[in-house]
């Protein structure tokens, strides 16, 4: 299978030499194509800091990292723009829509900064509205949605530009459980109809068991990591339950 | 502590503070400047009508500080506001830690005191450094010797600046404190959290209210431009003011929701790049502010037409005298005065006796040498008669022209000269001189108004009867010149007939023209001064002086200028403030904003074009709409300024032009700069 995604030995440290912090610690993947991923981590383990150097929001203090072969640590400037708009979509806990303009337009500016022509723009955005029932939101604002609603159009946003990578920062983070559900159900579909690849960071097993595979990390290293292979959710979910009890009470948010 | 705290909360914010304050320190400056020119012209060596006119500046000049003082205050007290609202998060960890609202008080009590010493301070001192750069330009303008530079600091103008910007900041003060007693914890902590309600106009409803706004303003524009003749008692003006103000509140109403329509419907524009995020920031930021969107769109009205019209009262006074006042000095006596006149006017005895003298003989009666003082001497007849009045020369006009101007004194006897006395004054003027046939009449003017009532009756060939003999007019519209030195166009109009079509009895007034027998401006003024005691002489000379009138006009527009000058820069400022303000105190938001932008991916470039272009659009709002309001506002007041003489227009407009791009543009630069690193931070 092609390697999407690939981390080879990423550090990334904090700090000064006085008080260092090894946020991530030698760590080292791939996720192949079509793959869901979910990364699992108490707080301050490290989960945060791992997407934000994938997603170069962040740049990493050593190693490397190669997004369909291209290595995204030693990109600059506008090139990295450019990288983060063609190759990633993004989908963020506090959504992240522009308050100020409709589920529509916060659709199309995705698109719109590739500078995409308006009716191809049009088609897609109803092409996917379609895949993700927020058909009858377009023309609302952030503030008129549900949470869980404003996760679709910000998943929405993330697929619509076709990207090679989906990363999912704790998408079920600000959502009650019934919207969790239907957003997971949504990621599942992309992944499995549309062939995104996913790359998930959450602290939440029950969002982590749609994923088919789940690494855990703890002080910035890779602790574990599990396939969801032929079981079904509910036994992988107990499987998850498993490593988090191995992981330590300080886990005990897990739940 | 409390101190301390504040202290390094200003130190802290000094970023947001910066435009609040370098306003602040420039309101200081400019109102010590302007109050202090009055000690600035207790040195200047002037004579004493320009000393008059002087002392009726410094009066204005601080009744307008007052009303200065108004807009200042209102502009801290809103911008006060602002600031207050960016830090509403940190007023609710106080209040969470415990500290009670009273210290919270305190705390931005000491804030406003340090702020206000310091704005004071600095204020006081750019104030104290430009007033000597003023001192020059005073003395420029009303044309007094600057032989020497004395450094001039004005206690009372100090003191002044200390109280009035005193109250100001008391009264922020206890705005301040009024505000914070009156939060919610819970809504200073989820101040930032609160998402913005946009309600989207419905767009019928603002294409129909932009259509009313633009019909109200267009008849506003009619009323003091092609209506303006109707507009001839001071109340009437209200109507177009009233109006314009209404018809500006709709049209920034309704003009954002519309134009947003407009362009969404124009997808290829609107899916282009950020341009659709550019334009919700933009129309999102009017809806909010539709309200301080107007005033200041009226106020940047007002600023361009005070500027421009003040500028240009000064630059046409002046430009005019060489040309309006080509001789020195001009002496004019009421001559012959009948029985009827005396009882009608009741003029003295004495005076009617004296009227018989011409003037020569009068000077000669108090001992002044005419030869000796006097050169280039022109010496005329005035005439009138009930036979000819404006009603005649009107002919068959009259009617029509009565409708135009209903206010007008039409039963008012023409002036009326001989051709002769007439060219004598022309070529002594350098002006055009005429010739007539026997039964033929001109009309000399220059003041427009006159020259537009007169003209029609012309063309129609209208025949004046003198003396039951009739004369046409040669020409088919009035011929520029005039007789009476001044410093406008004010020749309403003179007949001019041939010689033999006067009678002498009909004798109102002699005119003796001149220049004095002088080689250089001391010498002048000396014999200025011999005319000047005459008077009292009892010989009733009326003299105007070439002299007088440059002095006069030159205080008259320096007065204007500096009056315009002072509200013109306060006004820009204020608006130029507000909207500052306004868009750096939602930097905030708007950095979440860019950043969730440049997760997507878009390049800095973009980034910043959308930016400019947010700033542009929302400086350039209220400027657009001011300068439409501007050209109809500047054509008023050329019209109301008319007698004074508005040929200088363009310079003064250009210089309006300069002052609004260093002001507003500069306040324009510094908000986009300050915005730029407020969203510059790294992702």
């Amino acid at each position: 299978m092609e390697k999407i995604l690939e981390l080879s030995k990423v550090e990334k440290y904090y700090g000064n030499k006085s008080s260092l912090t090894k946020a991530l610690n030698n760590i080292s993947f791939s996720v192949e194509k079509k793959e869901f991923v979910a990364i699992m981590g108490a707080s301050g383990s490290g989960k945060t800091t791992l997407l934000n150097c994938i997603s170069t929001i962040d740049r990493v203090t050593a190693g490397h990292i190669f997004v369909a072969g291209e290595d995204i640590t030693k990109l600059k400037g506008n090139s990295l723009n450019k990288f983060r708009r063609e190759e990633l979509g993004f989908i963020f806990q506090d959504f992240n829509l522009l308050d100020t303009l409709t589920a529509y337009e916060n659709i199309a500016l995705a698109l719109s900064i590739q500078n995409v022509n308006v009716n191809e723009i049009d088609q897609r955005i109803k092409e996917v509205a379609k895949k993700l029932n927020i058909k009858d939101v377009l023309d609302k604002y952030p503030y008129q949605m549900s949470g869980g609603q404003k996760q679709r159009v910000a998943s929405a946003r993330a697929i619509i530009t076709n990207p090679k990578l989906i990363l999912a920062d704790e998408p079920t983070g600000a959502l009650d459980s019934k919207s969790s559900k239907m957003l997971l159900e949504s990621f599942n579909y992309l992944n499995q109809e549309l062939d995104a690849t996913i790359l998930m960071v959450t602290h939440d097993a029950f969002t982590a068991s749609y994923a088919t595979r789940v690494i855990f990390i703890k002080d910035g290293k890779i602790f574990n990591e599990i396939h969801k292979g032929d079981s079904t959710r509910k036994e992988f979910f107990d499987k998850i339950i498993d490593v988090v009890t191995l992981l330590g009470g300080d886990y005990s948010d897990a739940l | 502590m409390l101190f301390k705290l504040s202290l390094k909360n200003i130190k802290k914010s000094f970023k947001d503070y910066a435009i609040y304050f370098f306003t602040l320190i420039l309101g200081v400056a400019i109102f010590y400047v302007f109050n202090a020119i009055e000690s600035q012209t207790v040195l200047l060596k002037v004579t004493s009508s320009t000393r008059e006119i002087i002392d009726l500046m410094v009066n204005m000049l601080s009744g307008v500080s007052v009303f200065v003082s108004f807009v200042l205050g209102f502009l801290i007290i809103f911008a006060s506001r602002f600031l207050m609202k960016r830090r509403n998060k940190e007023f609710g960890i106080y209040l969470t830690l415990g500290m009670s609202k009273g210290k919270i008080s305190k705390i931005l009590l000491c804030e406003t005191i340090i702020i206000g010493i310091i704005s004071l301070a600095v204020g006081l001192l750019i104030g104290v450094a430009l007033s000597q750069l003023m001192s020059i330009f005073v003395a420029n303008m009303f044309e007094a010797d600057m032989t020497e530079f004395t450094f001039i600091f004005s206690s009372k103008a100090t003191i002044k600046t200390l109280i009035y910007f005193g109250i100001m900041y008391l009264l922020v003060m206890i705005f301040n404190t009024v505000s914070i007693s009156k939060c919610k914890l819970i809504h200073l902590l989820q101040a930032s959290r609160k998402s913005e309600n946009i309600k989207m106009k419905n767009s019928v409803v603002c294409l129909i209210t932009f259509i009313i706004a633009v019909c109200i303003l267009g008849y506003a524009y009619a009323c003091v431009t092609i209506n303006v003749e109707q507009l001839d008692t001071a109340d009437k003006i209200f109507i177009p003011i009233i109006l314009g103000v209404v018809g500006t509140f709709l049209v920034v109403w309704s003009l954002s929701g519309l134009v947003l329509k407009i362009v969404m419907n124009i997808k290829k524009l609107y899916y282009k790049g950020l341009n659709s995020f550019t334009l919700r920031q933009i129309s999102s930021k009017i809806n909010t502010t539709v309200f301080s969107m107007s005033i200041i769109c009226l106020m940047l009205f007002v600023t361009i037409c005070v500027l421009s019209s003040s500028l240009s009262i000064k630059n046409s006074m002046t430009a005019n005298l060489t040309s309006l006042a080509p001789i020195d000095i001009e002496l004019s006596k009421t001559r012959n005065i009948s029985k009827e006149k005396q009882e009608e006017f009741s003029y003295s005895d004495e005076m009617v006796a004296e009227s018989y003298n011409t003037i020569a003989e009068s000077l000669e009666k108090v001992g002044f040498d005419l030869q000796k003082y006097f050169r280039d001497m022109v010496n005329v007849n005035i005439y009138a008669t009930d036979e000819l009045t404006v009603e005649d020369t009107l002919g068959n006009k009259l009617e029509e022209t009565k409708e135009l101007y209903p206010y007008l004194t039409y039963h008012v006897a023409e002036t009326i000269m001989k051709l002769s006395d007439y060219n004598k004054v022309a070529m002594l003027y350098g002006n055009e001189t005429y010739e007539l046939e026997d039964n033929e009449y001109l009309i000399v003017a220059d003041f427009e108004q006159w020259i537009n009532l007169r003209n029609p009756a012309l063309k129609d060939n209208t025949i004046i009867t003198l003396n039951d003999k009739e004369y046409y007019p040669k020409y088919q519209e009035c011929q520029d010149g005039f007789v009476a030195i001044s410093n406008n166009h004010i020749n309403a109009g003179i007949i001019v007939v041939p010689n033999h079509a006067v009678t002498e009895n009909w004798l109102e007034e002699e005119k003796l023209l001149a220049n004095y027998n002088a080689v250089n401006d001391e010498e002048r003024k000396e014999i200025e001064n011999i005319i000047i005691n005459l008077n009292g002489d009892g010989i009733y000379l009326n003299a105007s002086t070439k002299l007088s009138i440059y002095e006069a006009s030159v205080g008259l527009g320096s007065l204007v200028t500096f009056i315009g000058l002072y509200l013109g820069i306060i006004f820009l400022l204020s608006s130029a403030a507000i909207l500052a303000l306004k868009e750096l105190s939602e930097s905030t938001d708007n950095k979440e904003r860019f950043n969730m932008l440049r997760k997507l991916g878009t390049d800095e470039k973009l980034i910043n074009k959308a930016l400019f272009r947010q700033i542009f659009i929302f400086f350039m709002f209220p400027l657009v709409l001011a300068i439409i309001h501007s050209i109809f506002g500047i054509m008023f007041c050329d019209y109301i300024l008319m007698s004074f003489g508005n040929e200088q227009l363009l310079p003064s407009i250009i210089m309006t032009a300069i002052f609004l791009i260093i002001i507003y543009g500069g306040y324009f630069l510094i908000t986009y700069f300050c915005s730029k690193n407020i969203i510059k931070e790294t992702l």
